[in-house]
């Protein structure tokens, strides 16, 4: 049906389109016509292939070939040599680091592609509101060979060797949780799906209940099934209606199925599940402030032990699971403990989603093997920074987290090297920062949100993180002293032991990270009053260069308080007193006369 | 519907709907079928991709293309949507970001019509399990 028999495809992503692949294009339209063969062959632009460092590339369709670092000036050869005779272009092949042999089907392993979709694997491909096509995916059959073909011991043994540990943020062995599950005796127990995603940034488990609801049933149900359990409960948030939708669609559709309700595969075992609202309260997170929220008791956390896997709701043996975690089991059922603890890194099995976010090319929902590292996941996947700016650092784990540098880009991430540098992996979120972004004010919007956040019921993160947000708020006044920073640290310290739950015990974490990697931008904020990266208000003044200014008036004109000064043709000045820092006379000035100091 | 008892009629679900999900309930020639699938996580929704989806089923029908338009989970391209995957019968899927009326336009005349590729494909950058093994 189509004219055209081949297919140049030339990267257009915002990396490869700084390196020339405009050029390219044009030059490889240009050789095509100069062929004849502009009838045969086209050429067109593409988004981002995710491979940012060899860019620009060209891709030959169907021959399935790729060319990396490709030249605007290596059309010719590619016209001649590959379409006209049909000879690969070796020069142009990546070429494996390792052997140094060339690699051109992009077919050929994960070299050119960083991602792997365990978790997602339905996300963006069935329609989430037909079980139909969730079962014509291997859907419910997990299930049915739990059910069928295990005892709940070989499920639990199949979790445990797995490897897999939660993927909410602490990182505990989803195995060992349900073991523990199923040794607490009771007469009932209850399975509870953790959907109140609440860090900044975060998305995922929005997009996994959006996209594919019927894989966290079906986990839910296994589990039931493994901890003895015949009830499950889906805590998702009242401001995911969408989510709420799908999974109330999904709910329906399967109990129609008899996949949930009673005697499931004519095998005696019976599982439901309901689901709960939350109000949107970042502590509800916490599995014990969870189950009190479900209760309809205040969402405020208790101490553990008793953890919920021998008192949960109601008092009973409760397990208690993210989203995400539970979206991996059925996969993990299926193609055995063996398959899944193959990838990833030693202690952290699998594959991590990330919501990828901020000053970056490709905002976007990434799911890479644990072990990949920062730099291919920023410059690679989500091909680079915006605007060419310079890479500062990247905030992972939410406000429980930190911030990392340049130097921690090429440590393979997973659980325990995230904590090693002084981060966490969180939920996933991942918020990268460029020159422009002031890591004092980085520190003290997390603590905002902490704040706001923090249920009030410990000392130490109602009052402590209140006292935190203070001096950082006067640190980015202005009115901060060197003494501070000391004060910052000892008090981070102290809410870290002291706090009641993880949302205290971690809040401090955005400041001492920040201090560890950014102490020179608190000193110049405490000691010479000035920010860096030109984002604290307070601590910037908007300055005309004499040699620049030519007296044009234009920056006068357009200052809403008049605090410019002078007369046409004449310097101009700006009254610092009066000026309220709005950036509106530096916009307007077209010989760059006016700075930020 | 009836009630799925055993894995064996799980399995039989599962052979039905494989053979029908090119159909996606349309019984008519599957071998000729465009299937298309928008986006429509919130983000995806929120981004306008509603609007994206009527436009298609409207216009594959007002153009007397046999094709079926679904509604799909977040691909991930957060930074492209709307984003819509056509697969043409025999060939494999393509993501288009970006896409608005001008370009839904576009894509039915260009590419589902005379399978002509135009400018800004976002080429598939991962694995899936299926992929895998």
């Amino acid at each position: 049906m189509s004219k055209y028999s081949m297919h140049l495809m030339v990267c257009g992503g915002t990396s490869c389109h700084g390196s020339e692949s405009d050029a390219i294009v044009w030059n490889l339209r240009d050789e095509l016509e100069a062929k004849g063969l502009t009838n045969k062959v086209q050429v067109i632009l593409t988004g981002c292939f995710g491979f940012c460092e060899k860019g620009p590339i060209v891709k030959v369709m169907p021959d399935n070939i790729f060319y990396v670092q490709v030249k605007p000036e290596d059309a010719q050869s590619i016209v001649e040599e590959h379409i006209i005779k049909g000879k690969i272009v070796t020069r142009l092949l990546y070429h494996d680091p390792k052997t140094d042999k060339p690699i051109g089907d992009s077919k050929h392993a994960g070299i050119f592609k960083k991602q792997l979709r365990i978790v997602l694997r339905n996300c963006g491909f069935i329609n989430p509101e037909s079980i139909d096509e969730y079962i014509a995916r291997y859907g419910y059959q997990a299930l049915g060979k739990a059910l069928t073909e295990m005892t709940p011991q070989d499920v639990i043994k199949v979790i445990k060797d797995s490897g897999q540990r939660g993927r909410g943020g602490a990182g505990f062995p989803t195995g060992l949780k349900w073991e523990i599950a199923s040794k607490s005796q009771s007469d009932e127990k209850y399975v509870v799906c953790n959907a109140d995603e609440g860090d900044p940034g975060a998305f995922m488990d929005r997009s996994v209940l959006e996209g594919d609801p019927h894989s966290v049933l079906e986990a839910m149900a296994i589990c039931g099934y493994s901890i003895g359990a015949s009830n499950g409960l889906i805590y998702v948030r009242a401001e995911y209606p969408l989510a709420v939708h799908r999974l109330q669609v999904a709910i329906a559709q399967a109990r129609e199925y008899g996949l949930l309700g009673k005697d499931i595969f004519g095998t005696g075992f019976n599982f439901d599940i309901e689901l709960r609202f939350g109000a949107g309260a970042f502590v509800c997170g916490e599995e014990t402030a969870l189950i009190h929220s479900m209760e309809g008791l205040r969402g405020e956390p208790t101490i553990k032990p008793p953890f919920p896997a021998e008192a949960g709701f109601r008092g009973k043996p409760t397990n208690v699971n993210n989203v995400e975690t539970y979206a991996a089991i059925p996969v993990i059922i299926l193609k055995g403990a063996e398959w899944f603890s193959k990838i990833g890194t030693e202690k952290s099995k699998g594959t991590k989603v990330f919501a990828l976010a901020g000053k970056i090319n490709n905002v976007g929902l990434v799911e890479v093997p644990m072990g990949t590292t920062l730099r291919e996941i920023i410059f690679e996947i989500g091909g680079g920074i915006r605007h060419g700016k310079k890479f500062k650092a990247v905030q992972t784990g939410g406000p429980s987290g930190g911030c990392l540098t340049e130097k921690h880009l090429d440590i393979p991430i997973d659980f325990d090297n995230l904590v090693a540098a002084g981060s966490m992996m969180g939920s996933g979120g991942m918020i990268v920062m460029d020159e422009d972004d002031c890591m004092v004010s980085v520190a003290k919007f997390y603590l905002e949100f902490t704040v706001e956040e923090s249920c009030g019921k410990c000392a130490p993160c109602r009052i402590g993180n209140k006292r935190l947000h203070e001096l950082l708020n006067h640190i980015t006044e202005g009115k901060g002293s060197v003494d501070d920073l000391s004060r910052l640290r000892n008090m981070s310290l102290v809410i870290k032991d002291t706090a009641l739950c993880g949302l205290g015990q971690t809040s401090p974490n955005p400041v001492l990270s920040t201090l560890d990697n950014f102490m020179e931008e608190y000193v110049a904020h405490v000691k010479d009053k000035k920010c860096p990266a030109g984002k604290c208000k307070s601590l910037m003044e908007y300055y005309i260069i004499p040699e620049n200014c030519v007296g044009c008036t234009a920056c006068a004109r357009v200052c809403p308080v008049n605090a410019i000064s002078g007369q046409r043709k004449e310097i101009h000045n700006i009254n610092p007193e009066v000026c309220i820092k709005c950036g509106a006379c530096m916009e307007k000035c077209k010989f760059d006369a006016i700075i930020i100091r | 519907m009836s009630q799925i008892k055993s894995i064996a009629d799980l399995k039989k679900k599962r052979e039905e709907t494989r053979t029908g999900l090119n159909i996606r309930n349309k019984p008519t020639d599957p071998e000729n079928n465009v299937e298309v699938k928008v986006a429509m996580a919130t983000c995806g929704i929120a981004s306008g991709a509603k609007p994206i989806m009527e436009f298609f089923v409207e216009q594959l029908d007002r153009r007397n293309i046999p094709g079926v338009v679904t509604q799909t989970g977040c691909m991930g391209y957060c930074y492209a949507e709307p984003t819509v995957e056509i697969k043409l019968p025999g060939k494999d899927s393509v993501v288009f970001g970006f896409v608005d009326l001008k370009r839904a336009d576009m894509i039915i005349e260009k590419y589902i019509k005379e399978g002509e590729l135009i400018d800004g494909i976002i080429p598939v950058n991962y694995e899936t399990i299926d992929s895998k093994e």
